[in-house]
């Protein structure tokens, strides 16, 4: 049976619709309180140091971040590699990338030493400064996608939609370039300082972003109870296989190009054997569980077939994500900088030493309120404009019967 | 426009702060003056690149065990043991802006303690990094911080490559007017600018002179007539990481 794609508002008026906006609320609530603390006390109530200067707020903040630029995914494929089983999922995934975006710079802005300064970091610009790119490339981006949804749903102007999706397309791979800079162009340390990182974190919005994508689609798809066909859900799945498997190709060439060079060894041998934490977190959480776990289930010729187990495998790739990022930036950090190689150093200042770090309460609300804001801005939105189709069943998304997109 | 050709009256800052240390020096020793009256740079003159600070460490002369550069600096700027007022950070959260570290020769056996502060480089990462420029250096190669358009972001932090940074956990007390610390914001070693600005030294190297080690020279590396340019045209000096190419202004013998 060959149907119109028609879009429309959820309904938002059942009690869950309620709780969930009242939960995601108070967890916003919650952050912005832990940040008036923050910042009225000073840093010195957070687990971060003067020798782990970013902690847990960057790990959220950035895996918001560059998820922001993943989730994009699909609406890229629709509109920029023509793959009109894609299309219907364009609106949603543009709408989750502004979203992750702004709950990611919410949190990276709340921890700064002075978020009342925000003005003085968009008016005064250090052009070599790969952060201040990245300024103008979140702001910019941040239009670019909104033009991209609004041109997609003015019936008049949808002409344009695939140019702006072009742009849209071109500028996230820039805006993750730049994002995996900020540890690729840090020489000082021996864990970053490497021009792999700016690819690799493209590969990682890659996957985080369709982890986070399906998980957004299943669960609104089954609390409105609108149909959900396997044709676009397994699609997803097998592209998030894809994926998790080119992570772990970047990170093995991350780690073995580490390892030939003599004067990395100290800092491959301290994430990969004998870090402890970070030691676990890579291999335990990282690689078996958020990785090769979710690429076995996907690809699984049952397993794969199963929903629960499409959402958990999604799940998995974002828990590995998340220790991915720890391990990248604390263990990084924690690793003593290599100033006097070999030499056994000691100071007053914790000179070759490893530092510790446990994130504070305080850290993980205001990492916990920025994913909450994207959530409840992603909620508000497809409650009062037509971001979700009112069915993605397979007559609908198959190709044959969409062309009437 | 003003005439540069006679030396400007100082400021009001650099006259109330020079005649309260002038009525200080008077009240506690009497015709004893702790500095000497410097020609200073007038306040509206601007630095130029016809200098370069830098110093000099000779590890073979530095004390172990001597922590006097250490001491001079925190009186100096008032960090650490000066200001008691940073009680609620931990020892890994406060502030250090120079520090005596100590390396052991794995092979060797050999020990030897220098200072390590800003290294001051003419590359400096640091600079390269702040998104909107309040990490700067000046003309005479000093690295320094303007804590008006820190955002406190910490990048500088992590982009140092000697740890010479150190960001401000909470509120402070008792500041020294030439070194203000802010929560929220980062500093580090100045190479004792507001010294330097007048024809001084810096309060590290002055105190290891005092301590008869004279591990450390302060000068300028472009007049070849200084004692650091002739000291290092005899004997040499290495830079801490001379891998990165930051072409440092501290400089280190010894290690």
């Amino acid at each position: 049976m060959k149907q119109v794609l028609k879009y429309r508002e959820i309904e938002g008026k059942s009690t869950g619709f309620w709780i969930l906006l009242g939960g995601l609320g108070a967890l916003i609530a919650l952050a912005l309180g832990a940040v008036l603390y923050m910042e009225h006390e000073g840093h010195y109530v957070t687990g971060m140091t003067n020798q782990i200067v970013w902690g847990m707020p960057h790990v959220f903040a950035i895996f918001l971040i560059v998820t922001a630029s993943g989730i994009l995914n699909p609406a890229s494929i629709g509109t920029v590699f023509g793959k009109t089983l894609y299309k219907p999922l364009g609106r949603l995934s543009a709408l989750l990338a502004i979203s992750m975006l702004v709950g990611g710079l919410m949190i990276l802005v709340l921890d700064l030493g002075h978020p009342d300064r925000l003005i003085i970091a968009m008016t005064y610009y250090n052009f070599k400064s790969i952060f201040a790119w990245n300024i103008i490339l979140y702001n910019g981006f941040l239009a670019v996608v909104a033009i991209y949804i609004w041109l997609m749903m003015e019936r008049k102007m949808n002409k344009y939609y695939p140019a702006a999706g072009f742009i849209a397309f071109i500028w996230r791979l820039i805006l993750t370039t730049g994002t995996g800079s900020i540890f690729g162009f840090l020489v000082a340390r021996q864990a970053y300082d490497a021009a792999l990182l700016a690819p690799m974190f493209v590969i990682m919005s890659f996957a985080y972003g369709l982890a986070v994508f399906i998980l957004v689609l299943m669960a609104a798809y089954a609390w409105t109870k609108r149909p959900l066909g396997d044709a676009v859900l397994f699609r997803l799945k097998n592209l998030l296989g894809v994926f998790i498997a080119s992570v772990l190709y970047f990170v093995a060439v991350y780690h073995l190009t580490n390892l030939y060079a003599a004067e990395n060894n100290g800092v491959e041998h301290f994430i990969l054997m004998d870090g402890g934490i970070y030691t676990k977190l890579f291999w335990i959480v990282q690689i078996l569980i958020g990785s090769l776990l979710p690429l076995a289930m996907v690809y699984h010729p049952t397993i794969g077939k199963s929903r629960p187990a499409i959402a958990t495998a999604a799940a998995l790739v974002i828990i590995g994500g998340f220790a991915q990022l720890y391990v990248l930036l604390i263990g990084g950090q924690a690793y003593p900088l290599e100033m006097f190689p070999g030499y056994e150093v000691t100071s007053s200042f914790f000179d070759g030493q490893v530092s510790s770090y446990s994130p504070s309460i305080w850290e993980i609300t205001l990492g916990v309120g920025g994913i909450a804001t994207a959530l409840l801005m992603v909620t508000i939105a497809v409650r009062v404009l037509k971001f979700l189709p009112v069915t993605l069943e397979d007559a609908v998304v198959d190709p044959h019967a969409a062309k009437t997109d | 426009m003003s005439d540069t050709s006679k030396p400007m009256d100082p400021t009001r800052r650099q006259f109330i702060t020079k005649a309260g240390g002038a009525a200080g020096a008077a009240a506690i020793a009497p015709g004893v003056f702790l500095t000497t009256p410097a020609q200073a740079k007038p306040a509206d003159q601007p630095v130029s690149n016809d200098k370069r600070w830098g110093i000099l460490v000779d590890a073979n002369k530095c004390g172990n065990g001597c922590n006097a550069c250490v001491t001079a600096c925190e009186e100096e700027n008032g960090w650490g043991s000066a200001n008691p007022s940073e009680d609620h950070s931990s020892p890994e959260q406060k502030a250090h802006w120079i520090r005596k570290v100590t390396i052991k020769d794995k092979a060797t056996q050999h020990v030897t303690t220098l200072p390590m502060m800003c290294q001051h480089c003419e590359n400096p990462p640091c600079v390269d990094v702040c998104p909107t420029g309040a990490s700067f250096k000046r003309e005479d190669g000093i690295v320094l911080v303007d804590k008006h358009i820190c955002i406190g972001c910490r990048y500088c932090m992590m982009a140092c490559p000697y740890k010479a940074r150190s960001f401000i956990h909470e509120d402070l007390k008792d500041q020294k007017p030439w070194a203000p610390r802010g929560k929220g914001t980062v500093e580090s070693c100045t190479m004792c600018v507001h010294r330097v600005d007048e024809d001084g030294t810096p309060a590290c190297v002055e105190a290891c002179n005092a301590e008869t080690h004279k591990a450390m020279v302060f000068g300028d590396l472009y007049d070849e007539n200084s004692e650091i340019s002739r000291e290092l045209k005899q004997y040499g000096g290495k830079e801490i990481r001379a891998d990165l190419n930051l072409n440092t202004g501290v400089r280190y013998r010894g290690i």
